[in-house]
């Protein structure tokens, strides 16, 4: 989350706010407390149509519980004047929605074309070693989650690695463990 | 300069004179580096003038087509009946690309700036960008620059007292390469899936909200503000006479020194990948070159002598796309690469038409079993045929775009193939 109070959100970046973060808290109502309805009245004062607020409220729900739960679509359907059916059509055409509770951190490192040459292959499977897990399977003190990404842009810097919000350059197998010790720092902070 | 490196050719650098220098990220440090100049400028001219200007510059638009970016902003109607809109596409996900990653988070308000120019060109009264989800730290200090030109009243109502009005707001996807084609884009912007559609209608007549609309990509907005105060002869003194103007070239791959690299359209490639880059990493010799992002045509050692430039790169049967090489050493298991491209095509289709959604899909695989060991010589065939089958037949070039290095592989390249396929069965 930026520095700025979420109040003081200027609505011309309320469509643009970090999704992905180890922090959240439980499923709850979206638009239930004030911040949800400054949102939700921000965004769709952005465009001339409410529907154009879906991704960004879909991205506020998954910012606010790190993922998108059924009823949260179901809020932002009946908010945006949608049906439930369409939220979730749109919902899970896009890779980085969560359709369900992920690990805190999660780990994608890239291994396209890029990384690959660079060999991602090895820190992919590094970073599953030290977790201890399987692709896409949530580790069980549910700190993390670790996956392989499509083009990450960040080419030169090979092999990319993205957690949740950060980028981490130049990572090869063997700073695979300073990665993850920045992380442990970041989470007892 | 470069980033992270700087190089010998500094002397066209005019959208990485600053990158590598936080504080040009804030407005006041920036306006003094002659921020807002073009805007000033611009406030004062008339939409035609301003577009004209651009049209006289050559300039052609940075996210692969190279379209004349004057020409595209001419189409939009010269007398609105309602609101026009301008997209910066900002969802760059090509592989091999990140020279618009650069932009925004070294110059924000150079893109910014370049927006409202645009926006007074083609009468829009909202600007759009559309950063891809990804990009959170870039995002971020984007955000801080468009709240910081709001508050100068840069952006909002009556911008530089000249009474005209823009708004901005910056909107991130979540994911989907596919976003990145302007159809695909403004499907997105407007709260669905980003399934790219047929044109006609071209943007300009029906675009976002049913309005016109012009997209363009991060790296054409960012040229327009030093366009508008340099001039369209100044900006010419670099490139060539099709090509003109500079150019950020992002280098990844086997090399020395990768990173982004500003350069005078028309440098040979070669001096690119061996002068500014450093050459091939660990000395070892080059195998291939995907030059302008992976949708590409691969090039060979021996075709690198081309003149770097949209016309240069088409004439040696590739194309300059993003101006992404992606370079690869004489150890690399060239198959192994253009699966793993075929992979990322395959899970960025968006599935609306069958010969992408399926096609791709067999090319990863069939690739996948040849480099596993369990390919037959008459898959060589069957990708030749899949190439038929995946070219112009879809409704974007999502399909086509996976084309282009595998066929290019396949006729340069057969051996590789062929010995992974051994002696095997036919």
């Amino acid at each position: 989350m930026s520095d700025r109070k979420n109040e003081g959100i200027h609505p011309a970046v309320v469509s643009a706010q970090p999704f992905q973060l180890a922090s959240r808290r439980p499923v709850d109502r979206l638009f239930g407390d004030g911040e949800g309805c400054d949102r939700l009245e921000k965004a769709i004062s952005r465009y001339p149509e409410k529907k154009a607020a879906l991704l960004p409220m879909l991205a506020y729900a998954q910012e606010r519980n790190g993922w998108i739960s059924p009823d949260a679509m179901e809020e932002i359907a009946g908010a945006l004047e949608l049906t439930p059916a369409y939220v979730r059509s749109v919902a899970t055409f896009y890779t980085m929605y969560n359709k369900h509770p992920t690990g805190r951190n999660i780990i994608q490192v890239c291994t396209c074309t890029a990384c690959h040459l660079c060999g991602a292959d090895d820190v992919f499977e590094a970073f599953l070693a030290a977790t201890g897990t399987r692709p896409g399977e949530m580790s069980e003190d549910e700190r993390f989650m670790v996956m392989e990404a499509e083009c990450l842009g960040a080419c030169g810097f090979a092999t990319a690695v993205q957690v949740n919000d950060r980028y981490f350059e130049n990572v090869t197998p063997e700073s695979v463990a300073d990665v993850l010790a920045a992380l442990e720092v970041e989470e007892e902070a | 300069m470069g980033f992270p490196h700087s190089h010998d050719l500094e002397a066209g650098t005019i959208l990485s004179r600053h990158f590598g220098d936080a504080s040009a990220r804030r407005l006041e440090p920036w306006t003094g580096m002659g921020g807002y100049d073009g805007l000033k400028k611009a406030v004062g001219m008339e939409p035609p003038e301003i577009t004209a200007v651009v049209k006289d510059s050559g300039l052609r638009g940075r996210g692969g087509a190279g379209f004349p970016t004057g020409l595209k902003w001419s189409f939009m109607p010269q007398e609105p009946t309602g609101p026009h809109y301008l997209c910066c596409n900002a969802d760059e996900s090509e592989p091999g690309a990140f020279k618009d990653r650069e932009v925004l988070r070294w110059v924000p308000h150079l893109l910014i700036e370049g927006c409202l120019i645009a926006a007074r060109a083609i009468r829009a009264q909202h600007v759009y960008i559309y950063v891809r989800g990804e990009y959170f730290p870039y995002t971020k200090i984007l955000n801080d620059a468009v709240v910081e030109a709001y508050e100068a009243e840069l952006i909002g109502k009556d911008i530089l007292g000249s009474g005209w009005d823009c708004d901005l707001t910056v909107h991130i996807g979540a994911g989907a390469y596919i976003a990145g084609e302007e159809t695909g884009l403004m499907s997105s912007l407007v709260g669905g899936r980003a399934e790219p559609r047929v044109k006609p209608p071209f943007p300009a007549q029906s675009g976002v909200f049913g309005r016109p609309t012009t997209v363009n990509n991060v790296e054409t907005l960012a040229a327009v503000p030093m366009i508008l105060t340099g001039g369209a002869e100044w900006y010419r003194q670099w490139g060539t006479e099709k090509s003109p103007g500079t150019k950020l070239w992002c280098c990844s791959g086997h090399l020395e020194r990768p990173g982004t690299y500003e350069l005078p359209l028309g440098v040979p490639l070669k001096d690119i990948i061996y002068d500014v880059c450093g050459g091939i990493r660990g000395g070892r010799k080059l195998k291939a070159v995907i030059p302008g992002g992976s949708s590409t045509a691969l090039l060979t050692p021996d075709e690198l002598d081309c003149p770097s430039t949209y016309e240069g790169l088409q004439e040696a049967g590739s194309s300059l796309g993003t101006a992404s090489p992606i370079v690869m050493d004489e150890n690399t298991n060239l198959v192994a690469v253009i699966r793993r491209t075929a992979e990322f095509y395959a899970h960025e289709s968006c599935g609306q038409c069958v010969q992408c959604r399926e096609g791709t899909a067999w090319v990863a695989k069939i690739l996948h079993r040849i480099e596993t060991g369990g390919g037959r010589l008459k898959d060589i065939d069957t990708l030749y045929d899949l190439c038929e089958q995946l070219t112009g037949r879809t409704i974007c070039v999502l399909a086509d775009s996976v084309v282009f290095p595998l066929r290019s592989s396949l006729d340069k390249f057969r051996a590789d193939y062929e010995a992974l396929i051994g002696g095997g069965a036919r």
